[in-house]
Order: structure tokens, then C-alpha cells, then sequence
């Protein structure tokens, strides 16, 4: 066993210590080298896409000949284009579906790749994308997970028959026979949410294609885990030899997200390859918030089983796993990662769980921090509260009834994970001493006692880290799983070179992300080796082409610190054993009283008479002639590791998910506004067992950048999709990040039990209050608010909602708007209003069915086409305020009920999106002559404009018709030009 | 009156970190994308393109803008300073950029430039700013990675340090 | 994300400023600040064949005080409004939501003309321009012409601003004795366009209520002395009067309750400034 290795050096003063990082100075001065900083050929060209703007719609054509034409584009592609050159992107289920980077015969997401633009730079290459055009045939949208399961539902994927693309259904214990003898059956049901905790750089690829060789060479932001160069190299058709897969020395931030570069990995590949020439891609954040990846929102319905005494003897999970419009590797590995942990913290002995996933026209989902945990503890930390108020039971009594016994450890789940380490109850208790938990019930009753709104949350959890690489096959019977071939482990792997001059570089593939890689292993070898930390240099950026590496490679699932760093401390290791020889025979005594401190190697009895480390390193390389027999060289090491305990799942699907299992006990105390429905977290304490903390500062910064995120989550951000699908949060303005203003301090605790399973002690951390957060979030409103029914965001308008009572009715009656039902899968905007107008009713009527009068009453309109007396066509210039653009309007007359009402029924295409939509105009004689001109519509209007201008979106459409409506009347005969009639009307066109 | 057409590049000059610059591009190019792609200064970062994110944030005539809501052809007279000017010299570090090292307020680094240079402005005009109005000036960037706090933490020891007269 | 092509107008004076509107009408667009419009510009939601600076002329960046006005030209930035020495003893109201634009760095370079223009129904500085029925100065090469606040905003990103017009100009009345002001607002974060803005502004005359987010237009309500017994119905009229709608970030229904909430609140704020500055 490799696990006896020492925790830190000789000198062993840089691990477990605060250290300044290396990485700092660099990006402190702007010197860091992210993707869009790297130097670039000359002849490198800028690649540009064009989106979806309909969530669900067959492609009838595209037209590519303008962009293709217009000076500076050097390539232009489509679907079909890509297709030919690339295959269908692996899935990880068994079922017939294709899955291509860009659409072909239909598109499933607002945002999806439509086309791909090559050209000198990135302005004229959108510029080309501005003229491409597409004509689509709409399709309902499947938006709802729930919905898209239902019978009749639209299928996104005809050739799987339904939108359902796995199902499983498990069972652990007896889970039957404990819910029949339990005392009490509580249950909830919970929705959690899209989201994504979106790093504040973007996806970035460059591409370069080396014909010569059918070779691709491309850097990417990505962050593995590089199981995915596979899914590239077999995509672009290319042996894996022939995939150079780089990433860039400094990334701004991924948490799990840039995993989801991979298909831009393809697509660039593939435009390098058209464009002969290398290619730049960086995504723009209206692209990232539409059409990255988001995390998988989940529809659960979990039962459990409790026994007289508070107990839980079982859980039933129902779980909906909603992944967007196309199964992306590795998903549906969110709905599995948590798989060895369905039962939390809890020594919970029988489970069932039925795992289904659906297809629906949203972004496909990918890695996001916490990956699958937010989900799972919602529901289980929203029940256990439940439990403890339906049982009448303390609720962190009732926790404590169900902790995982002290005592225990390592502990198999009933559904196989094995819990490596901890003390539970002690990190419990210790918590709430040291959080001043008694201190929190005192202010909350003094609160309460005011009448203020005030609630405590609790939230226990385990974190999984370092994922075995076979839990995703968990998905797939153990049939199925025989036939593919066992998948299992986390190899890790480190190097560490000596170079000529005795300095010392260490490798690894980790891909950091801002975590500081660097500087921990600066430590952990400087320890090892004697060394100050400026003597060595790490480098974590990933070559495929040069660099040791394995799937499980990247930085995820908090691999670093238990799985990386200690890959790297046995190659440090190793190096130093043989190191020690050499200077036992120089020094003349044996290699374990060899010490290595200072920069110096000595021996411990005579430590003045030691050999400079530098000297010593060097000698492989100037004369390896001298070493003693058997050491062969001492130039560079390389580890790999991989854990024993992390094996394929079982027949009984039983699966040790992941190597480590930190604990996490959360506590918080929310205040609601009762004016304005505000949560306001007034204290929060969040308890870590995260092993050995090998640097304090940066636990610190994984622990507060989770939390933010979670507040985020809790309180702030959603990816709303309208009915239609429309996407509604499409800009930072609308999908909302947390300030520092949002963001209260917190109050972090440690309770160290090192993991018996990985080299140092360590296990992740990263990822646990993405994980915790939410839900401890939500209990507290629970319990401020006594309800039940919580869904993220916690708004101001929904916490109102609860607490606010029946809205006041108007004092006399308002007119009610036409609630004309928009079709299944539209949002759609309704309004009616009225004028009057001095001419006569027969003369309204004759104009109304007039061609000029559409070009006359429609501002900008030119092109009026009478096609038959009741269709025109026309281009229009629509829009307020500077949002103006043309459109392509087809309008059809009918219900035409002569001098009485005639129906308009309208569509508009450009590209800015679509509308259309119907109005009734009535006429009626005006008692002093005269006409009055009544109207009521319902209108839907999709596409970039909804996703970015949401907020404005209604109001500027309804100022559109009112616009039409205003110059109609106009038209009929009211006057031009004195504003304050025009005012007037404009007034009455307000819909109400 | 100057007519800058649309098609052509014209010829932009402005300051930059105190020394002239004069540029040939279009209209429409981002000052952001001037200081990255033509300039080189590529400390300044992009992370939305509409205002919000505060990663762009650079000093125009001495306080805190968006370099991605300024287009070239508006930067002409500008005096602009972006974060690589922030160190005195090379291998030295600015009181401000040293107490974002000693608290951590930077894990990727992406936000951090804007950081530094909202909260550089701040300093220089209200050497005695609170940390109600740090915060507040904060608010206009974001930070996904640090959670804020070591931020704060970071821009009151620099505020302290600056009043003691350090530099 | 990067702007569609437009020519660009640097001006040397106003002149030229409004030779270039009368040449290009509505072709073209003043661009101030953009802050809000360089945004556009970037997701080409908005492409002006030209573009015409307007913020740089110092003549045209100057804020003078006449008549009990505060006049506000077209190149003044918010920030220098904010900092303007007594702002809060010249006028409160602007002082107090002043700070709730955006962030600093977005008041750094927007203009206050630039967001009147723009007439945002969520923005503070059109809410405070029908709450003290100030003016907005319009200019063509022809002629010039001043509009009342609450004439000028017709809706959402409306205005009776002519295509060939500048706004010179606005002008917010200044805190005449005895007056009182108050400003409230909810938004989802910090520096967030409002949910809900209400101001009030109580003085001898009367007591009146302006609440922008709600409808496509701030509205500005008098509600005689805004005596309590009865305030309650009025600002429940007042909600309803509203078209408020729902989207992602609140419901109609919360827009109207917080209405009608931060308006009493307001209202009570303003009624007992006002009562402090009379006794
Ligand atoms: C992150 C962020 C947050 C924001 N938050 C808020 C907020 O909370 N509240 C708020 O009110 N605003 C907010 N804004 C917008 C505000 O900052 C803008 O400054 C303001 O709306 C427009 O002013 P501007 O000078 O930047 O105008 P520009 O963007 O230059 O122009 C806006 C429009 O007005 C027209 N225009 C400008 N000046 C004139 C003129 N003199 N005559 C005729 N037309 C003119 C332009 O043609 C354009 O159509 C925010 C902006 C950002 C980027
Ligand atoms: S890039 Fe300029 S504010 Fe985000
Ligand atoms: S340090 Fe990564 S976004 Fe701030």
C-alpha cells in the first residue's frame, strides 16, 4: 500500500501554512496568460455563430450566399457541412440518438449552433452571421420535464420515440418491507431549478489543422476530465494521437463549466480544417448564458420511512433529471454522481430509487459545481426538516438520530459508497458550540417575539470527491456494463524532473481553474525535498502531446488536493529515495538517516557537513556513471495512481462513487422583510471535515466562493425559459450573480479527520456548500415563514406571495385583460384599447381592407404586396428607442364581418427575433358622429430580443402595436401631427 | 465637422498609462478590444460586453469606467490607465495589488484588473473611504471565485496602509 | 457581440451636433454615456447608420443654477451631478437616488440627459423628473423647445423627442422651503434597474407620489394633503391604475404591493421631512 507515506518533509513547514501564492504576482499586474492573451499567428481567423432564436423548430433552409460574399469571410458552414466532415458525439447511455455540436434537420434550444462563420476578425465575421438567413418551421416546445414525459408529448428526437432517453430503477435492503412497518411515511416533492455557476471568463478555443500529418492542435480553456478528448478525437475522426488537446497556463474560472467547451473543440477543429488556416473562438457571455452549459434542474418526489423513534428506516426517490436537448457527455452523470450517496450523512439502510431522464428544448446540461449534490440535497435536507416538524422532534435532533455512528468509519452506504473518514455527531456538536448555535435560537426568539420574520436552516451533508470514472455506468444494466468493458478508478498522476542545474519542475494535469494549484504543490514537494517553495515550479497546464495524462485528468470533483497533490507527494517521494542513496554514499552512512532541509541534504548526524540539494539533483545528468547500483536515474519521476477502493459498480449496481466523503454541517439564521419579502442571511456557520487542510487560506476561498454561489443560487439566479422557450436570462443583468453587496461574511469551521484513502490526508472541498447552501437556505425560510412549499430563487415576489395574503382588491372593478390562452409551449401578450376617430364607419371599413393602408399606417414599411385580397406582405422597420430593425411581415385579413369587425392576423421575422399574432378590430358609430375603432390582441414575441431584453421586452412590444393601432387610427382620419390628440391616443392604445 | 465613415479604419490617439497611443481602427472597435488586440495590453478583461460585469473596468480621465461601453472612436482625447500601470516597477507590487496577494482576494484572477482599478479610483479620491463605500463601489464588479469577503478584506488593509503613507 | 458598422460624428459645437441630426434624422443616434446604448450596440439590438458624440463638448457639460432650477446640459455625467457640492440641500431627491443608478463606474459616464432620453420606465432619473415636474430642453438647428416631464415620456423607450432633436438640456426644479422628499426602491441586487421606485415629495401644496418600474412610464400621482385616514385606498387605487406586469425578476401583483407599501412608506418620509423643515 502506497498510504504510509510521510505527511510532510524534514522540515515540513509549508504544508498546512497560509502561504502567499505563486500564482498572484502574475495576474496582480495583468500578466496572466489566459486563452484570449496567448499569441497568435498572423494569419489566424475569427470564427462567429449563428444561433437558434426558436426553441424548437425543423430547418427548412438555410442561406448562406450574402455571408459567403461579403469581403473578409473566408468560410461559412452549416450542420450539414460539419457533419460531413465529423461523426455524431458519443453518448453515455445506450439509445439511437444522435448528438451533433451544431443543428442539422431541426433545431432543440434557443442558442443552439445554426451555423459557423469564419472570417478576419470577429466584427465582420458577425457581421456575415447577420446575413445569413434561415427559414424554420416552428415546433412546440417541450419545456416542462414533467410535460415532455406526458403522453402526446412533442418529441425532440424522433428516432427515440419519446423524450424519455434512461430509466432505472434500483432497490438496496428492503425498502418495501421497511416502509410497511414504519410508523410514519412523510414525503415532499421538490423542484430544483436551472442554474449555472458561470465563470466570469468565457469558453475560448483556438484551432489549427496540420493537413500534412491529419493532425488537430488545439488549445481550449477546457478543464476536463479528458475522458472527453476521446469524445473529440472519435468525433473529428482522428486516432487520439492525433488530437494535440492544450489549455492555456491561466483560466478565469470554470467550476465545472468548461467542460462544456468540447463541442466548440469539434467545431473549431473543423473550420481550421475548411479554413486552412488556424482559428480563434471566444464565446461572448450572451452565448455563455444561453447555450453553454447549465446544471440539470430535477423534478424529486422522496418518501421515507420513519420508525416511532425518528429513525429513517428507508427512502423512495423519484427522480426527473431534466438535461436540455441532447445528452452530452458524461451526462447523464449529475443524476449519478451522488448515486453512492443517496442517503447524505444518514445511516439509512434501505432505498429504492427510480432514475428517469428527459430530453426538453433547453441548453444541455454539463459539470457545475456540486454536480448532482444540490439536487439530491435539497430534497432529502428539505424532508428531513419536514420529518422533524411532522414528528414533533427538534429538527437537529432528529438530524442527530440519523448521523452515520462515530465509530463506523470507513462506513458502506446501502448503496455503496464507502465513507473514508469523520466523527459526525462531534463535528455537530462542535459546530454548534463554536457557532454560537444557542446564541442564533435566542436572537430568532427575540425576533419572533417582535413579530419579525425570522427562521433557522440546518443542512447536513456529505461531499464527494474524487470521482470513480465508472460511476457513470451505473446507468446502464450490469448486462450492458459486462458487454462494455469495466470502467472504474481516478487515476492521478504527477511528475517531478530535476534539471541540469538541480532545479526542480513539477507536472501535473490538473487544469486549475484559480484554485492555486501551484502553490500547493510548492508546498507539498518543498517539504519533501527541503526546499523553499521559489526553488520549485509547477506547471498544471495540460499538452496531451507531451504530458502524462489519463481520462480521469482535469480538475473536477475536487480531485486536487486528495487525489493530485498526493500523486504528486509520491513522485516527490520516490525522487527523494533515490536522492537519499546517492548522498548516503557520498556521506558514508546509511539512506535513512538522510535528512533534506534547508536546500541542503545531510546527514541527521552531521548535519554541517551537507550536500547542496542542487548539486546532489544535478548529478544524474553529469554523471550518471557515479550513481550507486540500482538507482538507474534520478532525473524525473512519474506517478500514477489510482485508488484501490474505487471499483466498478457491482451486479447489484451497488457503487462506491467517489474516493472521499468530507462532512459538512451548515447552520443559518435568515431574516424576511415583511415589507418587501427580502431574505436577508443574517448569520451563516458552515462546519467542514475535509481531512488534512494542506492551505488554510485556500480552503477558506473554496468554502466562501461555493457559498456564493449557493446564495446565488438560493436567492438570485435561475435560467428562466418562457413556455415557448424562449430564454429569458440572457444577460448579467438578468441572470443574476451576487455583489459583494449581496454576499454576507460567513462564519467557517474545520474538524480535521484525515482520509485513511488518499497520500496526504486530504479530500475535497470545493464543492460542498454548492451542495449544502441551498437547502439550509431554504429550511430557514421554511421555518421563518412555517412553509412548506420552497422553490429556488427564493424571490422577494415569491416569499410575498406567501406571506402576503390575498392581494387587496381595485375598488371598482378594473377591466380584466383578454386572457386569450397563448397555444402549449407560447408566452403570449395581450392587450386591448380603443379610439375614436372623426371619419365616417364606412370609410374606416373600405380603408381597413386597403393595401396602402398597411405601407401607409406602419412606419417604415415598404414593399406592400397585395398577394390576394386578404394577404399582404411587407417589409417593415419595427422597434423603440434605438432597438429598431427591419422585419419581413406577412399579414392575412379575415372573420371579415362587413363594417363590423375584421381580424388581422400577422408574423414578423428578423433578427432580432419573431412575433406575431392576431387583434379583433371593432367599429361602432360614435353618437356624434364619427368612428370608433376598438381593438384586442394577443401577440407573442420570441427570440434574441427575449433573451436580452427581457425585462423591457412586453412593454416595448405593446409600445409596437400601439404604434400600428395608433397609426391606423391616424389613418381613418384622425389628425396628424397635434400631439396632444396623438397623446391621447396614445394613451387609450396603453393596453390594460 | 469630422465625419469618421463607416467602412474605413481612422486613426484614433489617446493616452494610455501616460504615454501616447495613436491607433488605426474602426468606429465600432470596443475600447477593450483596442487595449487587447491592437495595444497588447491584455490585463484588461472581457467578461460580458454590456456593463455588467466590471472585469473591463479601466480609468478614463481618473475614475472607474467600462472599457467595453466605450467605442474607439469616442477614446480619442482620453487619458486611459489600466492595470499594468498599477505597479511602480516591474517585480514590485502597488500597496493595493500587495494587499490582494496577502489576503487572497484573487483565486482565477479574471475579475481582479477591474477590481484593482474600480478600487485604485476609489482610494486616490476618498483616501479615507469606509467600508460602506468600498463595498459600494465594489458592487459594480463581479467576483465568481473569491466569495468577496477576502476582497474586502484586501482594499481596507491597502486603504489602511495607503493612510499610514505607505506606498 | 460586437457593434454592426456606423459613421461617427465628432462635433466641435452644438451646431454641428444639430446639423448632423437634421442631415441624418433618424438614421442616426446621439450617443452620450452609452451606457445604455453601447450595450445595444454590442448585441446589435440597435444599429444607427451613424453616430453623433454629444458628450464632449465642455460648453454642453456645465449644470447651472437659475430660477430654482437645477439645468443639467447634455454632456454632464452622473457622477458629476452626484458630486455637485450641496446636491443634497438643492435637491434631495436627485441626491438620494442618485446612487442607485448602476454603479459607480457606470455613473463615471452616463449622462443625465442620456437617461432621459432613453426613458427606461425603471430608471431613477426620468422618475425624478415627473416627481418634480421639471423640463427637458429640446433643439433643433430651427428651433428650440422646452417640454414638461410629464409630457415628454409617452412609453417604454417613448419619448416626444422629434428624430432631428437634441436634448440640450433638462432641468429639475431645486427644493423649494418647506418641501419634503423621499426615495425608496427595490431592486433584485444592488445597482439593478428598480422593481419598484416610488419618491414623494410633501410640502403645504400637497403631497404627491411618482412610481416608476411599474407602468411603461413613471407616473406621478397628487393626492391632495395625503392625509393617513384614506391613503391606504388611494395608493390601493393607485397600484391598480398601474399597468403592471409580470417577468422574471417580480409579479404584477408584487410590483403593485410594493407600491403600495414603499409609497406609504414614502409618503410618511416626505410628510415628516417636510414637517421638520417647517418648524
Ligand atoms: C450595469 C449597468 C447598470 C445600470 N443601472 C441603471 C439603473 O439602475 N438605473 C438607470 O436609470 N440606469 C441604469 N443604467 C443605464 C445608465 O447607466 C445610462 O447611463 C443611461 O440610461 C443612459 O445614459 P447615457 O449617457 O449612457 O446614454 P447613451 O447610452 O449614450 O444613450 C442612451 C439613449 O439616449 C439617446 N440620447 C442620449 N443623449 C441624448 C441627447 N442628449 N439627446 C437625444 N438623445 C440622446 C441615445 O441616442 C440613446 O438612444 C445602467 C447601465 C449599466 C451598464
Ligand atoms: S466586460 Fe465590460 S463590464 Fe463586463
Ligand atoms: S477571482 Fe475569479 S472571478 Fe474573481
Amino acid at each position: 500500500m502506497l498510504h504510509t507515506t510521510s505527511l510532510v518533509g524534514d522540515a515540513g513547514t509549508l504544508v498546512g501554512q497560509c502561504v502567499a501564492r505563486v500564482e498572484d504576482a502574475t495576474l496582480l499586474t495583468g500578466n496572466g496568460r489566459y486563452l484570449d492573451d496567448l499569441p497568435q499567428r498572423k494569419d489566424t481567423r475569427h470564427i462567429a455563430f449563428l444561433r437558434a432564436d426558436q426553441a424548437h423548430a425543423k430547418i427548412i433552409s438555410i442561406d448562406t450566399k450574402d455571408a459567403r460574399a461579403l469581403p473578409g469571410v473566408v468560410a461559412v458552414l452549416t450542420g450539414d457541412d460539419v457533419a460531413a466532415l465529423t461523426r455524431s458525439m458519443t453518448v453515455g447511455v445506450k439509445a439511437d440518438v444522435e448528438a451533433w455540436p451544431m443543428a442539422r434537420d431541426r433545431v432543440r434550444y434557443v442558442g443552439e449552433p445554426v451555423a459557423m462563420v469564419v472570417a478576419v476578425d470577429r466584427y465582420v465575421a458577425e457581421d456575415a452571421v447577420d446575413l445569413i438567413r434561415v427559414e424554420y418551421e416552428t415546433m412546440p416546445a417541450v419545456v416542462d420535464p414533467m410535460a415532455a414525459l406526458a403522453p402526446g408529448a412533442e418529441v425532440l428526437h424522433p428516432s427515440l420515440g419519446g423524450n424519455l432517453i434512461s430509466e432505472r430503477s434500483f432497490r438496496y435492503g428492503d425498502p418495501e418491507l421497511a416502509f410497511s412497518e414504519a410508523t410514519h411515511r412523510v414525503s415532499i416533492s421538490v423542484v430544483y431549478p436551472r442554474n449555472s455557476c458561470t465563470p466570469m471568463e468565457c469558453y475560448g478555443v483556438v484551432a489549427e489543422y496540420l493537413p500534412s500529418e491529419d493532425m488537430f492542435d488545439i488549445a481550449a480553456n477546457f478543464q476536463g476530465p479528458f475522458s472527453i478528448h476521446t469524445v473529440i478525437a472519435r468525433s473529428l475522426g482522428v486516432p487520439g494521437n492525433r488530437l494535440r488537446l492544450r489549455t492555456p497556463p491561466d483560466s478565469g474560472g470554470s467550476f465545472g463549466v468548461k467542460q462544456g467547451v468540447f463541442p466548440y473543440v469539434i467545431l473549431a477543429g473543423v473550420a481550421a480544417k475548411v479554413a486552412g488556416c488556424p482559428v480563434k473562438w471566444i464565446e461572448d457571455r450572451l452565448e455563455h448564458l444561453s447555450a453553454s452549459v447549465s446544471a440539470t434542474n430535477r423534478v424529486t418526489t422522496l418518501s421515507a420511512a420513519v420508525d416511532g423513534t425518528g429513525r429513517i428506516q428507508a427512502l423512495d426517490w423519484d427522480q426527473v433529471e431534466d438535461c436540455g436537448a441532447h445528452l452530452r457527455a458524461p451526462e447523464p452523470a449529475t443524476l449519478y454522481r451522488m448515486h453512492g450517496n443517496m442517503t447524505g450523512a444518514y445511516a439509512i439502510r434501505n432505498v429504492s430509487i427510480r432514475n428517469r431522464v428527459v430530453l426538453t428544448n433547453k441548453t444541455p446540461t454539463g459539470l457545475n459545481r456540486g454536480f448532482g449534490g444540490p439536487q439530491v440535497y435539497f430534497a432529502l435536507e428539505r424532508l428531513v426538516h419536514k420529518i422533524a416538524l411532522e414528528l414533533g422532534i427538534d429538527r437537529l435532533e432528529l438530524i442527530r438520530r440519523n448521523l452515520v455512528p462515530t465509530g463506523d468509519f470507513p462506513y458502506r452506504t446501502a448503496t455503496g459508497a464507502l465513507l473514508d473518514s469523520g466523527d459526525y455527531s462531534k463535528a455537530l456538536d462542535t459546530a454548534a458550540h463554536a457557532g454560537k448555535l444557542d446564541k442564533l435560537l435566542a436572537v430568532r426568539d427575540a425576533a419572533r417575539a417582535e413579530g419579525r420574520l425570522y427562521g433557522i436552516g440546518y443542512c447536513v451533508a456529505v461531499e464527494p470527491s474524487v470521482s470513480n470514472m465508472g460511476y457513470i455506468t451505473t446507468v446502464l444494466t450490469s448486462d450492458q456494463r459486462a458487454k462494455a468493458g469495466p470502467k472504474n478508478g481516478a487515476q492521478a498522476v504527477g511528475t517531478i524532473t530535476v534539471d541540469p542545474m538541480g532545479t526542480v519542475t513539477v507536472k501535473t494535469a490538473s487544469v486549475p481553474q484559480g484554485q492555486g494549484h501551484r502553490t500547493v504543490l510548492a508546498q507539498v514537494v518543498g517539504d519533501i525535498l527541503g526546499l523553499p517553495m521559489g526553488d520549485i515550479r509547477a506547471i498544471v497546464d495540460v499538452d496531451t502531446s507531451r504530458d502524462p495524462w489519463s481520462i480521469a485528468a482535469g480538475n473536477y470533483s475536487s480531485r486536487f488536493a486528495a487525489a493530485v497533490a498526493g500523486a504528486v507527494s509520491l513522485a516527490a517521494q520516490q525522487l527523494r529515495g533515490k536522492l537519499a542513496e546517492m548522498a548516503a554514499q557520498q556521506l558514508g552512512c546509511g539512506p535513512e538517516a538522510i535528512t533534506f532541509a534547508g536546500g541542503k541534504v545531510f546527514d541527521r548526524a552531521n548535519p554541517a557537513a551537507g550536500i547542496p540539494f542542487g548539486r546532489l539533483a544535478g548529478t544524474s545528468h553529469w554523471a550518471p556513471g557515479t550513481l550507486p547500483e540500482g538507482i538507474g536515474q534520478a532525473i524525473s519521476e512519474t506517478v500514477f495512481w489510482s485508488p484501490p477502493e474505487l471499483t466498478a459498480p457491482n451486479e447489484k449496481d451497488e457503487v462506491n462513487s467517489s474516493l472521499c466523503h468530507g462532512f459538512i454541517f451548515d447552520f443559518c439564521g435568515v431574516e424576511i422583510d415583511r415589507l418587501t419579502g427580502q431574505v436577508r442571511i443574517d448569520r451563516y456557520v458552515s462546519m467542514h471535515d475535509c481531512g488534512r487542510i494542506l492551505h488554510p487560506g485556500m480552503v477558506d476561498g473554496q468554502v466562501r466562493g461555493a457559498f456564493l454561489q449557493a446564495v446565488g443560487a438560493a436567492l438570485y439566479e435561475e435560467f428562466v425559459y418562457a413556455e415557448d422557450g424562449s430564454f429569458e436570462s440572457g444577460t448579467l443583468a438578468d441572470y443574476l450573480i451576487p455583489t459583494v453587496m449581496e454576499t454576507p461574511d460567513i462564519q467557517i469551521l474545520h474538524f480535521e479527520t484525515p482520509s485513511p484513502f488518499t497520500p496526504l490526508g486530504a479530500k475535497g472541498v470545493a464543492e460542498g456548500n454548492c451542495m449544502s447552501t441551498p437547502v439550509c437556505i431554504a429550511n430557514a425560510v421554511a421555518d421563518a415563514l412555517s412553509c412548506e412549499n420552497i422553490t429556488l430563487p427564493i424571490t422577494p415576489s415569491k416569499v410575498l406571495a406567501m406571506i402576503g395574503g390575498e392581494e387587496r382588491p381595485p375598488s371598482k372593478p378594473i377591466a380584466k385583460p383578454v386572457k386569450a390562452k397563448a397555444k402549449p409551449g407560447e408566452r403570449a401578450l395581450t392587450g386591448e384599447g380603443e379610439a375614436d376617430v372623426s371619419s365616417p364607419r364606412e370609410a374606416v371599413w373600405h380603408m381597413l381592407l386597403e393595401a396602402e393602408t398597411l405601407a401607409a399606417i406602419i412606419p417604415g414599411a415598404h414593399g406592400v404586396q397585395k398577394l390576394s385580397p386578404d394577404h399582404f406582405t411587407a417589409t417593415v422597420t419595427l422597434g423603440v428607442g434605438p432597438v429598431k430593425d427591419k422585419y419581413e411581415a406577412d399579414v392575412r385579413l379575415s372573420d371579415i364581418d362587413h363594417l363590423n369587425s375584421v381580424t388581422l392576423t400577422g408574423a414578423v421575422t428578423g433578427r432580432l427575433g419573431a412575433g406575431g399574432g392576431s387583434g379583433v378590430i371593432r367599429l361602432s358609430d360614435l353618437p356624434g358622429g364619427g368612428t370608433r375603432l376598438h381593438y384586442s390582441y394577443v401577440a407573442t414575441v420570441g427570440g434574441k430580443v427575449a433573451s436580452v431584453g427581457g425585462r423591457l421586452l412586453d412593454g416595448a412590444a405593446r409600445v409596437i402595436i400601439g404604434q400600428f393601432f395608433q397609426s391606423l387610427a391616424r389613418h381613418a382620419g384622425g389628425g396628424t401631427g397635434r400631439p396632444s390628440f396623438l397623446k391621447r391616443i396614445f394613451l387609450l392604445f396603453r393596453g390594460r | 465637422m469630422p465625419v469618421l465613415n463607416a467602412t474605413s479604419r481612422h486613426e484614433v490617439t489617446f493616452r494610455v498609462n501616460g504615454t501616447e497611443r495613436t491607433v488605426r481602427v474602426e468606429n465600432r472597435m470596443l475600447l477593450s478590444d483596442v487595449l487587447r488586440h491592437e495595444i497588447g495590453l491584455t490585463g484588461t478583461h472581457v467578461g460580458c460586453e454590456h456593463g455588467v460585469c466590471g472585469a473591463c473596468t479601466v480609468q478614463i480621465d481618473g475614475a472607474p469606467a467600462r472599457a467595453c461601453l466605450v467605442l474607439a472612436a469616442q477614446a480619442e482625447g482620453m487619458n486611459i490607465r489600466t492595470v499594468e500601470a498599477l505597479a511602480a516597477e516591474t517585480g514590485r507590487l502597488s500597496v493595493l495589488q500587495q494587499a490582494f496577494r496577502d489576503h487572497h482576494g484573487l483565486q482565477c484572477g479574471f475579475c481582479t484588473s477591474g477590481i484593482l482599478m474600480t478600487l485604485d479610483a476609489l482610494l486616490a479620491a476618498e483616501p479615507d473611504a469606509s467600508e460602506g463605500v468600498i463595498r459600494d463601489a465594489l458592487s459594480g464588479n463581479l467576483c465568481r471565485c473569491t466569495g468577496y469577503e477576502p476582497i474586502v478584506r484586501a482594499a481596507l488593509a491597502a486603504r489602511d496602509t495607503l493612510r499610514k503613507g505607505g506606498n | 457581440m460586437k457593434p454592426a458598422r456606423f459613421s461617427f460624428v465628432r462635433p466641435q459645437s452644438r451646431q454641428e451636433i444639430l446639423d448632423a441630426l437634421t442631415e441624418h434624422g433618424s438614421d442616426a443616434s446621439v450617443i452620450a454615456g452609452g451606457q445604455t446604448l453601447v450595450p445595444m450596440l454590442n448585441m446589435r439590438l440597435a444599429r444607427p447608420k451613424v453616430l453623433i458624440d454629444a458628450a464632449r463638448l465642455p460648453d454642453l457639460a456645465r449644470i447651472e443654477e437659475e430660477k430654482g432650477e437645477l439645468r443639467i446640459g447634455c454632456a454632464v455625467r452622473q457622477a458629476q451631478l452626484e458630486q455637485l457640492p450641496n446636491l443634497v440641500s438643492k435637491q434631495p431627491l436627485l441626491a438620494r437616488a442618485i446612487p442607485f443608478i448602476g454603479h459607480v463606474q457606470t455613473r463615471a459616464r452616463g449622462t443625465v440627459c442620456g437617461s432621459i432620453a432613453h426613458a427606461d420606465p425603471s430608471a431613477e432619473l426620468p422618475l425624478c423628473l415627473i416627481a418634480l415636474q421639471g423640463k427637458v430642453h429640446l433643439r433643433t438647428r430651427r428651433k428650440a423647445r422646452t417640454v414638461r416631464a410629464e409630457d415628454f415620456f409617452l412609453g417604454m423607450m417613448s419619448t416626444g423627442r422629434e428624430p432631428d432633436e437634441l436634448i440640450e438640456a433638462v432641468s429639475y426644479p431645486t427644493a423649494a422651503p418647506g418641501t419634503g422628499f423621499a426615495f425608496q426602491e427595490i431592486g433584485r441586487r444592488h445597482g439593478d434597474f428598480a422593481i419598484v421606485a416610488v419618491a414623494a415629495v410633501a410640502s403645504g401644496d400637497g403631497v404627491s407620489l411618482t412610481v416608476g418600474g411599474v407602468d411603461d412610464v413613471a407616473r406621478r400621482f397628487d393626492l391632495g394633503a395625503g392625509r393617513d385616514d384614506g391613503l391606504d385606498d388611494a395608493l390601493n387605487d393607485i397600484a391598480w391604475s398601474l399597468n403592471a406586469r409580470d417577468d422574471l425578476h417580480a409579479s404584477a401583483a408584487y410590483r403593485r404591493e410594493i407600491t403600495r407599501r414603499l409609497g406609504s412608506h414614502v409618503i410618511h418620509q416626505a410628510k415628516a421631512e417636510a414637517a421638520r423643515c417647517q418648524s
